[in-house]
């Protein structure tokens, strides 16, 4: 058995003061100036450990203070009140929510998954990934305890060309061709980010991350540069020039290369191939309402990994648009009924914002899954995306501090996977390559909502 | 002592206002220095927002204030006060209360029916939260516009927990509804009593939980219900023995399919001795039942218990799987007198939020998939099915048992009435601020017995009228009609109000 993947965390301190949902407001006027203050009476010593940041202005007591309500109920005069942050209230957009926003912040600097108390506060459901819940055992099936790591669930995915099964001479030595394969230890490879301040230091962060963790990381070849080299292993080259072009001794410590979907591109494919038989090669589609039949055609002439993708919504292009996780059930329900499924690599992300969002992507068909924003909230990013615009960063990404930048990101993945975990152990999956497409175990909004609630009230509707 | 519902005598409501020093209101009121203090607001106001000051009236009841939707009122302070010196604004810490499901008003009107045991007259929604599905989108359909009047005591709220038809004891509660499982360590003793003792008081139960049973509950022992869950901590044959129902506990809507873990530092040699362990050592949970892979197993689970305690009913609790409704029927042949239900949306301990989100189907889709399934089995009169996991208010109540559940079970809206403000905190240092989820003496300290017993008993007070109103409308003598009635409910998503006859509500 190999070794046990596990990502050991550290904490890793904020840089800036993360933006709170709500706010401490207490007059002075009128105060009663009662022998024990209500302030004294803070469970959390809010009060007392408070401080100013110098180089923000800000207190801290917004971000220590956990909303028990205790001081605002209790002081005679009624003078500490809380009200909600607008500052918090703007933060990211509809599908980059405060929420998300703050919880990957949290994960970034703990490592530690979100836990609370008291129920589920959110929506009954909502579009897109929240519109899926996903499948636990009971009574007749086993589960798995991977959490506290007295069984293990493996995260690992193989990226590259599967052989269904092989030829042998009469010898018995092995004839059929066996393409390469990547072994990554949990399903999750960086992305190109969509926008970000001068990518310099965020590319090494990116790099030094995916080797903390063992993945890889996407980097356009015209971002290469030589001091990358040591991170060879952890580097996915986007070739969006012609890969014939492509210098030679780069080529050689190269485990993997994306190519942009064209005409060509198995020819491409092929001529890579020629330079350096143990390649892994991707090709990159964006998703689109005929993703599903190109999908097709490449696995059939013989693609090894497709790697698709969505907007930073999750939409794919046209007018239109379909989720992410819509057009991948379709593009994987087609590669199963032409029985090939389980020849090529699927590799999908746009929108993947949440651990659940991961969980739910492969659920619909994906082997791994893609992030990128995530990646820069986790250096305290708030998806402000003024940097589009040409606007300093107000946490100042182009400036990180690659060792910082990178035990974020580990930390945020260490938290994805313990997630995953969760979910694989629910469900009783020893593996996440099981998990794959295994639509069976989820339940989906509109086949519900179908079953139960729309034909209430409606004529001819019968009890029971 | 088994209650006789037809004579049972339901408690007496009386007034417990908040324990600190002022409500949390959705309205404040300021009186400003114009004030000549001629007292005509203390005079005018019907709901006893202010009393008299000595520069002024003070407003300290404002929790109870109509707001904004006063003004038509002849009454309406702000109108009347001869200085205008009255001013009405919404409470801006009312904004950042509750979330989409425990919106701020709910949790206000929970808090108001706890002080009161009425429904709240204020601008409350006490029907639904925001969350936008669900419970949220649904709504009874009134046939009849005029409200039958007749008293509330012929309405009848009972339900009987054994319908198996075996030779074990018939165990009926006179209101629909039970209190889950919150184990000693996850909340306060004064909390778990205050439960119990409200229990006790509606003449229904209250569940231990898995932290063992606390000698303190023993006065209570025939309306409790002791569990026995994976770590089987604190089970032993005696308290087995001493009680009228025993749950399994298979899984819990909060963690569908997870483990507990309850920390090394909560492990206090209290909770050690109760939970027959090693103080400051962490416990697990595991799960599932490593010695239950199978119907049969299931069902040698239930003769265990059935053998040890021969007049116990069992009961068993479990999640809302894809195949929650299989899940029900093997439960039922293996012996269970109870099924308990419990969605993905409630629980009050600490979870995993992916989890508490993600794992396992809500509440509403599980009910109406396992009646009908029992009904095609033949099996659906001869086994109680209990509803949990985020029932928060009467209405949710009745529509669960619209949607197939005979009765639900209770837990986060008790403690919203011990004033728990949904912070989500419960876990992190000394554990809850507000005294209710927490082993530390001085945070303990925080609430009173009976304070917390009448609370609970006032809240549900309120329920138990809110139910009979709803009967009453829908022309039922007894909840028992209600059970399964999916022709009653509409979904506000698929039927629009001018599209049928009838009264949404």
């Amino acid at each position: 058995m190999p070794v046990k993947y596990h990502i050991h965390t550290t904490t890793v301190p904020n840089r800036f003061q993360p933006i709170t949902r709500s706010g401490v407001i207490a007059w002075e006027e009128g105060c009663l100036k009662c022998a024990r203050c209500v302030k004294k009476d803070c469970v959390y010593k809010v009060y007392e450990k408070r401080g100013l940041d110098p180089r923000q202005m800000l207190d801290s007591l917004d971000s220590m203070c956990k909303d028990c309500f205790r001081c605002v109920q209790n002081c005679p005069n009624r003078l500490i009140q809380k009200g909600l942050n607008p500052t918090y209230k703007v933060l990211g957009d509809h599908y980059w929510t405060p929420e998300i926003i703050s919880g990957l912040w949290f994960q970034a600097e703990t490592g530690r998954i979100p836990v609370s108390g008291a129920g589920y506060g959110g929506s009954f459901s909502g579009p897109g990934f929240d519109a899926m819940w996903t499948d636990m055992s009971e009574i007749v099936r086993p589960t798995r305890d991977g959490i506290h790591g007295r069984e293990y669930i493996s995260t690992t995915v193989d990226l590259g060309r599967k052989v269904i099964n092989l030829a042998f001479d009469a010898e018995g030595k092995i004839i059929s061709p066996t393409p390469p394969l990547i072994e990554i230890p949990l399903p999750v490879i960086f992305d190109l980010l969509p926008w970000s301040p001068s990518r310099e230091r965020i590319t090494k962060v990116l790099l030094e991350g995916a080797k903390k963790l063992g993945t890889l990381a996407v980097v356009p070849e015209t971002e290469w540069a030589y001091e990358m080299e040591p991170y060879l292993n952890e580097i996915i080259l986007y070739l969006n020039n012609n890969p014939d072009h492509l210098d030679s001794t780069l080529l050689k410590g190269l485990r993997m290369v994306e190519i942009p979907d064209g005409e060509n591109v198995i020819v491409q494919q092929k001529r890579l191939k020629e330079r350096k038989p143990e390649l892994v090669i991707a090709i990159r589609l964006c998703l689109n309402p005929k993703a599903s039949e190109r999908v097709l055609q490449l696995a059939g002439d013989g693609a090894e990994v497709i790697h698709l993708w969505a907007d930073e919504y999750g939409l794919e292009q046209g007018d239109k648009p379909l989720f992410i996780k819509e057009r991948l059930k379709e593009i994987h329900l087609s590669l199963v009924e032409a029985g090939i499924r389980d020849q090529i690599t699927l590799i999908a992300g746009g929108g993947i914002a949440m651990a659940e969002h991961m969980a739910k992507l492969i659920i619909c068909g994906a082997d791994a899954v893609t992030v990128d924003i995530p990646l820069l909230v986790a250096m305290e990013c708030r998806v402000c995306r003024r940097c589009k615009e040409g606007i300093a960063c107000p946490v100042e990404l182009d400036m990180v501090d690659p060792e910082w930048g990178s035990s974020r990101i580990r930390n945020l993945m260490a938290g994805w996977y313990n997630q995953l975990l969760e979910i694989l152990g629910a469900m009783g999956l020893r593996e996440v390559r099981r998990l794959r497409g295994e639509m069976g175990r989820a339940m989906f909004f509109e086949d519900l909502e179908k079953e139960i609630f729309a034909p209430m009230g409606k004529k001819g509707y019968v009890n029971g | 002592m088994a209650n006789d519902v037809n004579t049972f005598v339901f408690p007496e409501v009386m007034r417990t206002p908040t324990r600190f020093r002022h409500s949390l209101s959705k309205y404040r009121i300021t009186i400003n220095k114009s004030c000549n203090n001629c007292g005509l607001c203390v005079e005018l106001c019907p709901y006893g927002v202010y009393s008299i000051g000595l520069k002024r009236p003070k407003s300290s009841n404002d929790h109870l204030c109509l707001g904004f939707p006063c003004g038509s009122n002849e009454f309406y302070c702000v109108g009347r006060c001869p200085q205008k010196a009255i001013n009405i604004n919404i409470n801006p810490a009312f904004e950042i209360l509750g979330d989409r499901r425990w919106s701020a008003d709910l949790l206000a009107s929970t808090w108001h029916m706890a002080e009161t045991g009425k429904i709240p007259h204020q601008d409350l929604n006490y029907k639904t939260g925001n969350s936008g599905g669900g419970f949220d989108k649904l709504r009874f359909v009134y046939q009849e516009r005029d409200i039958p009047d007749g008293p509330d005591d012929e309405i009848s709220t009972a339900i009987e927990l054994n319908r198996s038809g075996d030779s074990r004891p018939k165990v009926t509660i006179p209101i629909p509804l039970y209190l889950g499982g919150m184990s000693f360590g996850s909340v306060s003793i004064v909390t778990m009593l205050s439960r119990v003792r409200a229990a006790q008081a509606l003449g229904t139960f209250c569940c231990t939980g898995e932290g063992g049973y606390p000698d303190e509950l023993k006065p209570y022992d025939d309306h409790i219900i002791t569990q026995v869950a994976t770590g089987l901590f604190g089970v032993r044959e005696e308290t087995i023995k001493r009680v009228r129902i025993v749950e399994f506990k298979y899984a819990q809507g909060a963690k569908p399919g997870l483990g507990g873990h309850l920390l090394g530092d909560k492990v206090t040699p209290k909770v050690a001795e109760m939970r027959e362990a090693v103080a400051g050592s962490a416990l697990f949970s595991p799960f599932p039942f490593h010695s239950v892979y199978s119907v049969e197993d299931h069902k040698k689970h239930v003769d265990w218990i059935k053998e040890i305690n021969p007049r116990a009913l069992v009961s068993v609790k479990v999640s809302t799987p894809t195949d929650v409704d299989m899940v029900t029927v093997g439960s039922f042949y293996a012996g269970a007198h109870i099924v308990q239900l419990d969605g993905s949306y409630g629980g009050t301990g600490a979870a995993p939020d992916i989890a508490k989100k993600n794992i396992a189907m809500p509440i509403e889709y599980a009910l109406p998939k396992v009646h009908r399934f029992l009904l095609e089995e033949g099996i659906r009169d001869k086994i109680t099915i209990i509803a949990s996991g985020g029932i928060r208010t009467a209405y949710d109540m009745a529509k669960a048992i619209a949607m197939g559940a005979d009765g639900v079970c209770l837990g986060t809206a008790d403690l919203v009435a011990l004033e728990c403000i949904r912070c989500h905190h419960c876990e992190s240092g000394r554990g809850c601020a507000r005294g209710i989820a927490t082993t530390d003496d001085e945070l303990t300290s925080l609430m009173e017995l009976e304070w917390g017993t009448q609370r609970i008993i006032n809240m549900y007070e309120a329920w138990r009228h809110q139910i009979i109103y709803i009967l009453k409308r829908l022309g039922m003598k007894s909840v028992t009609e209600l059970v399964g009635r999916f022709d009653v409910l509409v979904h506000l998503d698929y039927v629009k109000q001018e599209e049928i006859e009838g009264e949404f509500e």
